[in-house]
């Protein structure tokens, strides 16, 4: 088999195919130019920072900080203010719920991530009943982070955005959250299901296909106010965020249903198992996550992002490239070999959307950075864009057969995994909890110096689960692939690093308590009342 | 204008060539695939004891799927040669698994074919492999005064047995062994199709993206 022609026909094919794209939208989608990357701020607005966290004498002083580099700017239009608060208004019921089921799903998924972290280094612990066994807590973990939080915080903060950026009120609230009732009563069912031993056996997908139709549903109704929406703005142009969140609001669905479609088998129920396992992390959590960046960057320091042309070249490469690298995941597997070939391409062609948007974070920043000590809530944005650059480069290597060789069957691929959905997504989507909610309850973090200490906590305790897995990880590999060394030896190695796993995401969780404190505290209006609700949010109650 | 329009064709060309490549056509190649002649389908009981498995997770930890000499010493380890796609032909779902925090299982019931020894080492994995990680699995047996007829009594090494009391294994712990001692699959290859991998001469799917655009 000749696998150089096979990758480089890949390669061929994919280039062409990607300039013609772009080309053919050319005219229609990248001539928004500066322009279109201002569309973001009310008229005249540029320049004016917005960072709702901040108590009023911290928003001073970062606006202060903003204007000391001489950019002149006018005051914001009032109507176009009125119309954000409006918007804001109308998503305020829908997205606080979101985000407080979010925060819920969060705790209990720390809390099967960390036994089931123990688990392997105390593998005799909480082993009487079946449905603490690791197979379970592991799984019960995934599907509470990857059907629970993520999408529940990252489609709250969807709610919030789009009619922001398309200036007209959510319409159809209600059937955002009837969708919201349907798809948490599915997941609890779901997770209830895997608890006594029902699932499908296939990672990502374990929830059996009755009850994940009812989360396709409840997704749709979830959808549709959106798409409603959508369809009333008052906008010509549409923003990049909203192109990630509507193209994300697309794809989901069908890569759930596709995948849910009784009629896969054998080695192809492995590819479209790998195909939806890393399109739902690529083509969904990871586009929502780049809108919530794409808007939250630039309007906390009240500068448009550096080039929006790059962003819209960062959104159709990503689009591209994504969707086939899921077969990275099969590599050294009976599968095809043109297949692997054509993943390991696009794994590596993914550098060019990373690159596009890291660039952009970058020059849009620069300049600006001590604009982080003032902004708690910038720290988490622009964090989590770096663990986003971090983690995709980290996994186009990892898509190479040498390094795949080491870090396949082991703990560096759970490292890494936690590197996209946690440094990355969840640190952006903390960021964005900590925006909206004084937008959407009309009220201020009672104790803004607990938002500092839930940064510290996940940042420290990611930190350290973070190098201690990748390192058991990699010695795993290392230990398994060294035909002298007994199987043992790569279960041994990996110890410390276990342990060392379980104390960072202790400390995670110990963050997850803080934020989940301070948010109740929030929603029941406790704590200290300083002088005014959030800028220009009127109180609705 | 239609800025809408071109999102959903854009994003649906754009997903539809993904899933061309690796759903569309995986999935006409699997329709053609024969199992080898030496590969028995599961009985009863051992599909039974599939379904233990996966209630219980056990692909978390172990694939079934050795890989080939060239790549790693999995053949040295005893796990078997390299799977070819007919492998699989009787396994729905398919259990390839990704991580090996335990050994790979493709050839299991051939290196370790004692039924003793699989339901002790469910019951207790530290009793067989020191250092092993691997969860006990007591709810799937049961203590008891002395065992009744029909029962399996486990045979435990001394120290782990509980005192006065004895070990029976429950069905599923039985099924699950029986599907343990099924995963042998070291037949030759001589007499199956070979792996369904395109002639060198024609890489048709990989041009498939330019198909879509």
């Amino acid at each position: 088999m000749n696998v150089l022609a096979i990758l480089l026909s890949a390669f061929v094919v994919a280039i062409i195919g990607l300039m013609f794209y772009i080309w053919s939208q050319r005219k229609s989608l990248l001539d928004g130019g500066q322009q279109a990357a201002r569309v973001i701020f009310e008229d005249g607005g540029v320049g004016t920072i917005e960072e709702p966290a901040l108590t009023p004498a911290a928003r001073a002083a970062l606006q202060a900080h903003m204007d000391s580099d001489g950019l002149v700017h006018a005051a914001p239009d009032p109507a176009e203010l009125d119309a954000r608060v409006a918007a804001d208004r109308s998503s305020a019921r829908v997205t606080l719920t979101f985000f407080s089921i979010a925060i819920i799903w969060l705790l209990l998924a720390s809390a099967f991530g960390l036994v089931s972290s123990i688990k392997l280094h105390a593998p005799d612990w909480l082993v009487d009943s079946q449905w603490l066994t690791f197979g379970i807590t592991r799984t019960l973990h995934l599907n509470i982070v990857a059907y629970g939080w993520a999408p529940m915080v990252a489609l709250g903060v969807c709610n919030w955005l789009l009619p922001r950026l398309l200036k007209t009120p959510l319409v159809g609230g209600s059937y955002a959250l009837l969708g919201a009732l349907i798809w948490n009563v599915a997941l609890a069912s779901g997770l209830i299901g895997i608890a006594n031993g029902y699932n499908t056996g296939l990672e990502w997908l374990e929830i059996p296909l009755p009850i994940a139709g009812w989360l396709a549903v409840g997704g749709a109704l979830i959808g549709l106010p959106l798409v409603v929406t959508l369809q009333r703005r008052k906008v010509d142009h549409l923003y990049v965020s909203v192109w990630y969140m509507g193209a994300a609001l697309f794809w989901f669905p069908t890569l759930l249903i596709l995948a849910k479609l009784p009629v896969h088998q054998g080695i192809e129920q492995a590819t479209t198992n790998w195909w939806f396992g890393h399109n739902v992390l690529g083509l969904f959590y990871t586009p929502l996550s780049l809108a919530t960046v794409y808007y939250l960057l630039p309007k906390i320091i009240g500068r448009p992002v550096e080039s929006y042309n790059l962003s819209l070249v960062g959104f159709w490469t990503l689009a591209f490239f994504y969707g086939q690298v899921g077969g990275h995941h099969l590599i050294g597997g009976p599968v095809p070999g043109w297949l692997i070939a054509l993943s390991i391409v696009q794994s590596m062609m993914m550098i060019i959307p990373v690159a596009a948007f890291t660039i952009n974070q970058h020059k849009t920043l620069s300049g600006h950075f001590s604009a982080l000590i003032h902004s708690p809530t910038l720290r988490f944005v622009v964090l989590g864009g770096m663990m986003y650059t971090l983690s995709s480069v980290q996994g186009s290597l990892e898509a190479l057969r040498s390094i795949n060789t080491v870090t396949h069957f082991t703990h560096f691929t759970v490292a890494h995994a936690h590197l996209g959905l946690y440094g990355f997504v969840t640190l952006v989507m903390f960021g964005a909890i900590y925006f909206i909610t004084p937008r959407i309850t009309g009220w201020e973090w009672p104790y803004p110096k607990l938002i500092a200490v839930h940064f510290w906590l996940v940042v420290g305790g990611f930190g350290i689960y973070f190098v201690m897995l990748t390192w058991a990880g990699w010695m795993q590999g290392m230990y398994m692939l060294d035909a002298a060394r007994p199987f043992m030896d790569s279960v041994k190695v990996t110890q410390p690093g276990l342990i060392g796993r379980s104390i960072g995401g202790a400390i995670m969780t110990l963050g997850h308590f803080v934020l989940a404190g301070h948010f109740l505290l929030m929603v029941l209006r406790a704590g200290p009342k300083r002088e005014a609700p959030p800028l220009l949010h009127q109180k609705t109650a | 204008m239609h800025s809408e329009t071109k999102l959903l064709v854009g994003s649906s060309v754009i997903l539809s060539i993904a899933i061309t490549a690796l759903v569309v056509l995986p999935y006409l190649q699997e329709e053609r695939r024969k199992p080898p002649s030496a590969l028995r389908p599961y009985t009863d009981q051992q599909l039974r004891g599939r379904q233990v498995y996966i209630e219980n997770g056990c692909i978390a930890c172990h694939s079934q799927q050795p890989r080939t000499r060239a790549q790693a010493p999995d053949f040295e380890r005893g796990w078997g040669r390299a799977p070819v796609a007919a492998d699989y032909y009787y396994d729905k779902p398919i259990l390839l698994g990704t991580m090996r925090t335990g050994p790979d299982l493709f050839n299991i019931g051939a290196r370790q074919p004692s039924v003793d020894w699989h339901l002790g080492h469910l019951y207790q994995p530290r009793a067989y492999t020191a250092g092993s990680i691997m969860p006990a699995y007591p709810f799937l047996f049961e203590r008891k005064a002395k065992a009744e007829t029909g029962e399996t009594l486990v045979n435990l090494p001394p120290a782990f047995a509980p005192k006065g009391e004895v070990v029976v294994a429950k069905p599923a712990a039985m099924d699950l062994v029986a599907y343990l001692l099924a995963l042998d699959h070291t037949y030759a290859l001589d007499d199956i199709p070979s792996l369904p991998v395109p002639a060198p001469t024609n890489p048709a799917p990989a041009p498939a993206p330019a198909g879509g655009v």
